[in-house]
């Protein structure tokens, strides 16, 4: 101990000294990466010459440029690692640690929002008249909701499990195909399209569970990644059966209890007595998804109380332990992944009745790519996080659309929609920083003997694969 | 061998059993029994291969070769064994107990149906989880069947929470056992390392086992953690009526508690006996002369190859 607190004293007094030094230094280093990164993208920039008669390449050189960039990478380095220094010899710098709010406050911030959810679209009909509201419940409230299903199906193998799946998309395109078609070939409805559906996806996740339960960690990811691409490729290229590229179109659209929503006498508007308006249908689809998201919801909860869940997390903390205790770790991680394909299951048939048209295009690896980092970035197996992440990354690139007015101060080309990824990016490596563990990054016990205390991500595992 | 006058047919069985790793013979021929209800200790200097030993019973090695039988039934005969051998199979059952054999058997299944559960040379507890969690997850087995495979418990069914209700009790029972109900809420990963090999077997012991194995239960323990331990392992073989085979380094430990002990050295067996007349056998002198303490130190993090 002596010895320690001695040297801890040293440190100290040495770190006082150098930490300005060692942050200059970390500071050119900084500008130097990104000289580097500059040198072939932003140095230069070959320009067709209009003005000119012979209307050739013209090399501009940029330096100005990149010497801005250099010296923005070399301060934000240097007063990011000067100031969080301070902040750790003040003593006050606590990572990851968020204010704690009250239990009531948290209490009544959950019913209000759960109201606020439950009439959202009549809230944004009354706020922005029928067909304005379109879009808010379209783009964001239904647009979300499938996210936060599809993250918190995911969790179900990431962040419950510990198994690295960059495939999900697979699923959710296996069940937007087979209740297509079904729907088209044998004219099944919805309802029956829908388990059928979850039963499908289910069945190809543990087609996918069984070669890939030997693999951890980056194998498996590479396999998951594989398999999504595979069911990709064989939607595309099984052109009798799925139209290839074409996809499928005319799928029919769900009725509410038999009661279609059209303009006519035998719609859904008739029926009630008002004015046809297309927000009717998007009304009912989204208290659909609302509700296919509170089924994934408190399946979820439910399952993490049970045997089955306790036993998924405990071999996302420790497979070895998990056999030596009699846990059967090839049926639970078949279970989980099967689970998991389930609920993107419906959300693929969700997706194919909603769009009426589904294709490949829509089941491409950056979807899984989103899917995973919400599950990522809400804290792995946090279903409060997910929720919150779906929304941060769904709603704010739609938000991005909205941003219209940006065209007055950047000029008329400039479309925000455009800078997304670039958005996305940041605000991942932000969070990876700031919040490694994601937004929620502590574990409820799934059984408690006296009191309910959380527990820190510190010790939580992210299993090996 | 001859030192042992065994009542009955032993509980477990090594029988020429091999293991090598390539070249390397971790293993070479070693047979030894464990008696019922008794405490064997199996010692050795490091790399003698007595974590490969329990790698092979618990089914995380597939030996070369060699015979594991288990009998939890104690008037399995001769003859029985013989023809389960001989069919292929992997276990027999009958009301009371089983034979095993366990070489043939997955891991998994070595802790569920032969009733062999084994702890880690470096802990191996889910840090993650609450305390208590860790010991409702080493009921798994039993929990699953009572949720009916998960159908019964999503539906919240009566006869499960009454069986998770069980579980808790069970799981509170070890606390208390263990001296660690104050903190069966915390994570596991939170406790201090006594406290941790001590959780480490109590999740063992809810399995219900007939026979535990610890892998160096009393290392990194302090003088005090370490008598403490000795009455704990005492007391679950005389009230739970759990047989142990235990590695350990320490001989005051090993001298105290075990009724047998059988001395590894580089994969052979160089004495089998109680354990005052290992105490003054010339082999194990010379195998343990000349092992300093930091070769211990060492080795002792990379030996648990599992
Ligand atoms: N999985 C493995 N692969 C290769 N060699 C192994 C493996 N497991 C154990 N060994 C070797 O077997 C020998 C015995 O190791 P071990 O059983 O861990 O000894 P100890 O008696 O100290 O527990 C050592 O030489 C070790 O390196
Ligand atoms: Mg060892």
């Amino acid at each position: 101990m002596a010895v320690t607190s001695r040297r801890d004293h040293a440190v100290t007094a040495n770190a006082a000294k150098s930490g300005l030094s060692a942050a200059a230094k970390s500071g050119a280093f900084a500008a130097l990466v990104i000289l580097g990164l500059c040198f072939p993208i932003v140095a230069f920039r070959t320009r067709q010459d209009v003005s000119g008669s012979g209307g050739g390449l013209v090399l501009d050189e940029r330096w100005a440029t990149v010497a801005v960039l250099c010296a923005i990478g070399f301060f934000a380095r240097f007063l990011w690692l000067a100031l969080s220094d301070q902040r750790a010899q003040a003593g006050t710098w606590v990572s990851g640690h968020l204010i704690s709010i009250p239990e009531r406050y948290k209490k009544i911030a959950k019913y209000t929002g759960l109201a606020l959810l439950l009439a959202y679209p009549f809230l944004m009909v009354a706020i922005a008249g029928p067909s304005g509201a379109i879009k808010w419940i379209d783009n964001f409230g239904i647009q979300i909701l499938i996210y936060v299903m599809l993250g918190w199906g995911l969790n179900i193998v990431v962040g419950l499990a510990g198994l690295l799946d960059l495939g999900y998309v697979a699923f959710y395109a296996v069940g937007a195909y087979s209740s297509a078609l079904l729907a088209t070939y044998f004219g099944f409805s919805f309802w029956l399209c829908l388990p059928l559906a979850g039963i499908f996806a289910a069945l190809w996740g543990i087609l996918l569970g069984f070669p890939v339960l030997r693999l951890r960690g980056d194998y498996l990811a590479i396999v998951t990644l594989a398999f999504g691409e595979i069911i990709r490729l064989v939607l595309i290229n099984w052109v009798d059966l799925t139209g290839g590229y074409a996809g499928i179109s005319g799928i029919p659209r769900p009725t509410f209890f038999g009661l279609p929503f059209k303009f006519g006498p035998d719609g859904f508007a008739a029926a009630l007595g008002i004015p046809f308006s297309p927000v009717h249908r998007l009304i009912f689809f989204f208290y659909l998804i609302l509700g296919l998201a509170a089924l994934t919801y408190f399946v979820t909860i439910r399952l993490r109380r049970l045997p089955i869940g306790r036993a998924w997390e405990a071999l996302r903390e420790d497979e070895i332990a998990c056999r030596s205790l009699g846990v059967n770790t090839v049926s639970t991680k078949l279970t989980a992944f099967s689970i998991g394909a389930m609920f993107g299951g419906f959300a693929g048939a969700f997706f194919a009745a909603r769009q009426g048209f589904i294709s490949p295009e829509s089941f491409v690896f950056m979807e899984s790519a989103v899917i995973l980092s919400i599950v990522v970035l809400g804290g792995m197996g946090s279903q409060v996080g997910v929720a919150v992440a779906a929304a941060a990354m769904i709603g704010g690139t739609e938000i991005l659309r909205e941003l219209g007015f940006l065209k007055a101060v950047f000029g008329s080309g400039f479309d925000p929609a455009q800078y997304r990824m670039l958005i996305f990016g940041l605000a991942m490596v932000a969070m990876m920083v700031l919040r490694p563990r994601g937004l929620i990054s502590n574990r409820e016990p799934s059984i408690i003997l006296n009191e309910r205390k959380s527990i820190s991500g510190a010790h939580v595992k992210e299993g090996h694969g | 061998m001859a030192d042992a006058s065994y009542s009955t047919t032993p509980l477990l069985s090594v029988e020429h059993l091999t293991m090598r790793f390539g070249g390397l013979v971790a293993i070479d021929n070693l047979s030894f029994d464990v008696e019922r209800s008794a405490i064997t200790a199996l010692i050795g200097p490091n790399g003698a291969g007595k974590t490969t030993v329990f790698n092979c019973i618990t089914g995380f090695y597939k030996p070369t070769s060699g015979r594991i039988v288990l009998r939890s039934d104690a008037n399995a005969t001769d003859q029985d064994l013989g023809r389960l051998t001989e069919t292929g199979r992997r276990y027999k059952t009958s009301t009371q107990g089983g034979v095993y054999l366990l070489e043939r058997m997955p891991d998994f299944e070595i802790s569920s149906k032969a009733k062999v559960t084994r702890t880690f040379q470096n802990i191996r507890l889910f840090t993650g989880m609450t305390v208590l969690e860790n010991l409702v997850v080493a009921q798994h087995n039993t929990l699953m069947k009572a949720s009916g495979w998960t159908v019964l418990g999503l539906l919240g069914a009566k006869s499960f929470v009454a069986a998770e209700q069980r579980a808790v009790e069970k799981a509170k029972n070890w606390l208390e056992r263990i001296d660690l109900v104050d903190r069966a809420d915390d994570p596991a990963g939170d406790l201090p390392y006594g406290d941790q090999r001590r959780l480490e077997i109590a999740r063992a012991m809810c399995t219900d086992p007939v026979l535990l194995c610890l892998d160096e239960p009393a290392a990194g323990l302090n003088p005090k953690e370490s008598s403490d331990l000795n009455a704990l392992l005492q007391q679950i073989r005389r009230e739970d009526g759990t047989s142990i085979l235990l590695i350990e380094h320490d001989m005051s430990v090993v001298m105290e508690i075990s009724d047998h002990v059988v001395v590894l050295e580089y994969g052979r067996k160089i004495a089998d006996s109680t354990p005052d007349r290992i105490q003054s056998d010339p082999a194990v002198i010379a195998a343990y002369l000349g092992v300093e303490d930091e070769e211990f130190e060492a080795t002792e993090s990379e030996l648990d190859h599992s």
